[in-house]
């Protein structure tokens, strides 16, 4: 895999969010910030935390990697091999089984291109990523893409306006701390 | 129609904004408790309204809070469960989604209760959509003076931070909460000690459910024995009732406790019956850890008597011929449902959400997905089927934490209430394993 000599930063508007979140807990314990970071960190650097961007992460907070090594393998949430643009993270639990998530996975395959736990589609658009239940249980199928809830997929026509709305999307959408624009490192993914 | 503590105002328009949700009576339960009583007659009022804790366990609330350490100069913490994860469950999203400032009016009046003056709520990391709601209202709570120095001119400080998880079932585990929000794995801590002696930083701390502590608001501001007037003897007020599967209005449901189940599936006011006409085949009542009852063990007990939604009419009859009530995740399954398929899909579930800490578990929950797989894909065996009784039963009170009772019971109910399902998926297993095969009925074996 080709390797890049620049070490990943934070932007400017990132490392102000941590600072806020840094007051959240005590001084002494600024290991609670883990998950919050790993998170910020995933959305700035394409979709997963490369092993180079779980030590910035550990830098940032003062941690030992295998503090964090340990921990971002633990939660489902974080990925830890490059992804396509937007990862589809498809429910596959018993509520959501009961009203077709079977179906949705397979055609979510046909149409993309992509395969459950596989490499993203040709294009780099989408991975396929099937996870366990997502507190939706009575809008199912469901299917998350980042922090958006896309609900009640049960027909091809509401998969195709999701498919949509993502294809139409160039970069990921802003979060809160980003009022002033998309970090630089975005203008690639 | 029952009453709705506390989702009366859901549908009103900009409700999860300070203005418009003050306009209709927010926050008058942290003017009445700060102003008018002492943290320890909040507590008794908690106590007198029976409210027990709407995450699943069903204890005790009021009871919780008097157990946690006061040691003088020693911080203390209340940390919001909102790890909601246990399939079939999806209250506390709408309630915060909908809602956000109920919760945070909760949050203050139980703080203030329980003396902390920092709080957390841990949301699961899916849901960073709605830590995103809860943030813009804490902020707004900040700016009109409910939260932060001085709250109200009372001397009273709290902060209010909300946490987000990164995906891991086992966080809505107390202790494996408080050991995700400590930044670490999510590995359920032997118990004693309990969190209320040593939980968030090894600090005395009380981990309630959304709903609980959004039920601490209609408790103080009507009182503990209003509160306790609503329900059925030791299940009192309201409760979130979350519907899915197979029914024809699956969603969130408030309803008060001893509505009966057979009224809450087929009355229009609720579920509206099954979809597609179909018959109902079976139910998970409370989410999906507690045992599955087939459609006659759900709507009347074994002696005969109407099942009501309280804690203790669903779990009359024990494990044999009862349920739990549980979180309130309520699936309804139709008369097409392949058991076998529904039971290997939930214990694939607790398998992937296994920590690994407990062999019992780790081992065991591997075991059942592996069973059920082959029973459910036409290599399975009869001496199977006892053969998953045995590993449920091995993994049941092994563990450090519930999960393992979560992963044996809907197995061991699975078979309990359909052994002639798994039989036929042995006896006729090519047909069993078709893709949308119904089992044909007990007539087939005899």
């Amino acid at each position: 895999m080709e390797t890049t000599a620049v070490k990943p930063q934070f932007s400017e508007a990132a490392q102000a969010e941590i600072k806020r979140l840094l007051t959240h807990y005590p001084d002494e314990r600024r290991k609670s910030a883990l998950l919050p970071v790993l998170h910020i960190a995933q959305a700035e650097f394409g979709g997963w935390v490369s092993p180079e961007v779980q030590d910035l992460v550990a830098a940032t907070l003062g941690l030992k990697p295998i503090e964090v090594y340990e921990v971002s393998s633990f939660y489902t949430m974080f990925n830890l091999k490059p992804v396509g643009k937007h990862v589809l993270e498809i429910c596959r639990t018993g509520p959501c089984m009961l009203r077709g998530s079977d179906e949705l996975t397979a055609h979510l395959e046909r149409i993309t291109g992509a395969k459950v736990g596989g490499p993203a589609s040709e294009d780099g658009l989408f991975t396929l990523k099937e996870v366990e239940c997502l507190a939706a249980c009575g809008f199912a199928p469901i299917v998350q893409v980042r922090e958006k809830y896309y609900e009640q997929l049960d027909t091809p026509e509401a998969v195709d306006a999701m498919l949509t709305e993502l294809r139409n999307q160039v970069h990921r959408p802003a979060l809160p701390w980003e009022e002033t624009g998309l970090p630089n490192a975005l203008a690639n993914n | 129609m029952g009453r709705k503590l506390l989702t009366e105002h859901i549908n009103v328009e900009g409700i999860d904004t300070f203005e418009v949700y003050r306009k209709h009576g927010g926050y008058r339960s942290v003017e009445k408790a700060i102003k008018t009583m002492t943290p320890d007659e909040v507590v008794e009022e908690v106590k007198k309204s029976g409210l027990r804790g709407r995450g699943g366990a069903g204890f005790p609330t009021g009871m919780k809070w008097s157990f946690l350490a006061k040691p003088e100069g020693v911080p203390r913490y209340l940390v919001c469960n909102a790890d909601e994860s246990e399939p079939g469950t999806f209250k506390d999203r709408q309630l915060m989604s909908k809602l956000p400032h109920l919760l945070i009016e909760g949050m203050i009046t139980s703080s203030y209760a329980l003396g902390a003056n920092t709080s957390y709520i841990y949301i699961r990391g899916e849901l960073l959509y709605v830590l995103r709601i809860l943030e813009k209202a804490i902020a707004e709570a900040y700016a009109n003076g409910f939260l932060g120095k001085n709250i109200l001119g009372s001397g009273y400080d709290l902060d209010l931070h909300v946490h987000p998880g990164g995906g891991a079932y086992i966080c809505g585990e107390e202790t494996a909460l408080l050991e995700s929000l400590e930044g670490k794995r999510g590995n359920p801590r032997n118990k004693p000690p309990f969190p209320a002696v040593q939980g968030l930083y090894a600090r005395p701390t009380v981990v309630n459910n959304v709903e609980s502590i959004a039920a601490v608001v209609p408790i103080i501001n009507e009182g503990g024995d209003e509160y306790a007037k609503i329900g059925v003897g030791r299940s009192t007020g309201t409760k979130l009732f979350s519907a899915c599967g197979h029914l024809n209005k699956p969603g969130i449901y408030e309803i008060e406790l001893g509505l009966p189940v057979e009224e809450f599936i087929y009355s229009d006011e609720y579920c509206g019956g099954i979809w597609k006409g179909r018959n109902l085949k079976a139910v998970v009542a409370g989410g999906s850890s507690v045992p599955i009852l087939p459609t006659e063990l759900i709507l009347k007990t074994a002696a005969g008597e109407n099942r009501l939604m309280t804690y203790e009419s669903l779990s009359d009859g024990g494990f044999v011929t009862g349920t739990m009530l549980g979180s309130g995740g309520f699936i309804a399954m139709d008369e097409t449902t392949c058991i076998v398929r529904n039971t290997w899909n939930f214990s694939r579930f607790y398998h992937h959400e296994s920590c690994g800490q407990c062999s019992p578990c780790r081992e065991g929950t591997g075991w059942l997905e592996k069973v059920l797989h082959r029973l459910e894909h036409g290599h399975g065996h009869m001496e199977d089927i006892d053969l998953l009784v045995s590993v449920a039963k091995q993994i049941e009170g092994n563990t450090i934490c519930p999960l393992g009772e979560a992963a044996a019971w809907p197995v061991a109910a699975a078979v309990r209430h359909f052994r002639d399902e798994f039989e036929w998926h042995v006896t006729h297993a090519k047909q069993a394993a078709q893709p949308g095969a119904v089992f044909p009925g007990k007539a087939v074996l005899v």
